[in-house]
């Protein structure tokens, strides 16, 4: 089911970025993933949505390689990367931001800035992300794990951007923020779709999802089970509500 | 006053000589700390790879007429090299096991060393002389007389232990070393080829080993338990200092040598046993050790 919805999509334009289809993961015995199927093309941001245990962050760590044993299908630009290691995938323009942040206590920011090596021309230039982000200059030389929340939370997307990786998968950047700073997190993913990356997004919150999202698919027992247009989510809501139980 | 200054001179040299033994415990906690940092293996071949530095440097010159000082470069890389082989055929393939397995691991891969050693060169120590060059470096004030090759030895040490600090927190790659420390997982995500990283971390730990191994040729006589005979200090070093902590093994070791040589003035029958007094005390007090992070 999942598949066949994914490909009956109108196609926007051409071959998609993201391919995944039949995704299995497992973590040790546990089987999480039961055949994850999604697209995501050049330049769209879309979020998965689900409740907890759904397997959200499981299908960000399986495109990355980060689960224990995978199997299925997960093509970017053309490649089929399923058989790679975590540094092979990233290498080929797929960035990572897990929901923990991963903020290096033993870093100071900028070393923590300064640490995912560059594996394309197009990333972001420092002047830039300090632009971006202009805590970060202010506080170059903290150690990484003494900023707030907030600012862990911009200096674990600004590090991504600087590589010139071109799809970034985010895990739940709004966690634990105070509303002020999610629309600051908002604002800055509207802001780096403007510039031409292709986002994948987890996120519990949908009413923040809405506000950045082109797409969403829904998770269910660690499958896709469906999909909705950001245009559509009003007239989606009931359906919506069940899925998610709020 | 006089008194004092005379004793003060008798206590100079046992004093020099625990600062020089506690270079040999910076240099090879060192190791260990790096190891155990990121590879999460407690190395117990430690002592062994320092002596087959030793005994590589003796070779050299024995079969191959091979020197001093390129020893002290081709030792370290030709026992490295053992090194990231030992890591990438077996030790690379306990990762997910508890730590209980590498340790188990390294220590037979100790006994084995040691074993072909005994076998092949018998028990009794080997002579290393070192050039005659240190000769300039000897240190004579009043009656206290220090020959040049421990000076260097003290000189050449500290200067490693320096330089591994430095690039381990001051360079590039040292901010590699210290994130997938933390998180080994999310560093290769970010496309940092870990495993690699990994097995050269393990070989250049091996190679400090060495390195130390042939620093010590000249000083002890070069002998296959000349290892073993050292490293049970060295590991109450690295637990008094902190597991992996790089600045606190650096530390712990020459403070610890030191404290040796006093009390080796103080105390003689209580110089052997005070380490693990120390390491005690650390256990109950502070267990994550004096610069470990808890």
């Amino acid at each position: 089911m999942a598949e066949s919805m994914a490909l009956d999509r109108p196609a926007a334009t051409g071959a998609p970025m993201l391919a995944v289809q039949g995704l299995e993961a497992w973590y040790g015995e546990s089987h999480i993933l039961h055949g994850v199927g999604l697209e995501i093309r050049q330049g769209e941001v879309v979020t998965l949505l689900g409740r907890n245990g759904a397997g959200k962050t499981t299908t960000l760590r399986a495109i990355m390689g980060l689960t224990g044993r995978r199997a299925g299908s997960v093509r970017f630009e053309g490649r089929e990367l399923i058989a790679a290691r975590p540094d092979q995938i990233a290498r080929q323009g797929i960035a990572y931001c897990p929901e923990e942040r991963g903020i290096f206590a033993s870093l100071d920011v900028t070393e923590n800035l300064m640490l995912p090596p560059v594996i394309a021309p197009g990333g972001l230039s420092l002047d830039e992300i300090y632009t971006l982000f202009p805590n970060l200059k202010e506080r170059a030389r903290s150690q990484g794990t003494k900023l707030s929340g907030g600012e862990q939370q911009m200096l674990a997307i600004a590090r991504i951007l600087r590589t010139g990786a071109r799809l970034l998968l985010l895990d739940e950047p709004s966690e634990g923020l105070a509303p002020v700073i999610v629309q600051q997190i908002g604002a800055m993913i509207r802001e780096i779709k403007q510039r031409g990356f292709t986002v994948l997004l987890v996120e519990q919150n949908f009413r923040f999802a809405q506000t950045v999202a082109d797409r969403h698919y829904v998770m269910e027992h660690g499958q896709v089970v469906d999909m909705v247009e950001n245009g559509e989510l009003a007239a989606s809501m009931d359906r919506l509500h069940e899925y998610l139980g709020v | 006053m006089e008194d004092l200054l005379f004793e003060l001179q008798l206590a100079m040299p046992q004093v020099i000589l625990g600062v020089i033994n506690g270079a040999f415990y910076a240099l090879l906690s060192l190791g260990l700390a790096v190891i155990f940092g990121m590879l999460n293996v407690i190395n117990f071949a430690h002592g062994a790879q320092f002596m087959m530095g030793a005994f590589v440097a003796w070779m050299l010159l024995a079969f191959l007429g091979i020197g001093y000082w390129p020893a002290l470069i081709l030792a370290p890389l030709i026992v490295g090299l053992v090194g990231v082989l030992m890591e990438r055929l077996m030790i690379s393939r306990l990762y997910k096991l508890d730590h209980l397995y590498g340790l188990l691991l390294t220590f037979g891969c100790a006994l084995v060393i040691e074993g072909l050693f005994r076998n092949n060169f018998g028990s009794s120590g080997q002579r290393y002389t070192p050039p005659r060059e240190f000769q300039a470096l000897n240190l004579e004030i009043g009656d206290f007389f220090l020959p040049g090759y421990r000076v260097w030895v003290l000189i050449a040490a500290t200067a490693v232990c320096l330089a591994t600090w430095l690039v381990i927190e001051k360079t590039k790659i040292g901010s590699y070393l210290r994130a997938a420390t933390e998180r080994p997982q999310l560093v290769q995500a970010f496309g940092i080829n870990v495993p690699l990283m990994m097995t050269l971390t393990y070989g250049a730990g091996v190679a400090l080993a060495a390195f130390a191994g042939v620093l010590a040729a000249p000083i002890y006589s070069v002998h296959p338990a000349m290892g073993a005979n050292f490293i049970i200090t060295v590991f109450a070093v690295v637990v008094i200092g902190g597991m992996g902590s790089i600045a606190g093994s650096i530390v712990t070791g020459f403070l610890l040598g030191f404290l040796q040589g006093v009390t080796e003035v103080v105390y003689p029958p209580f110089s052997q046993t005070v380490v693990f007094v120390i390491m005690a005390i650390v256990l109950l007090t502070r267990p994550a050790g004096l610069f470990g992070r808890a």
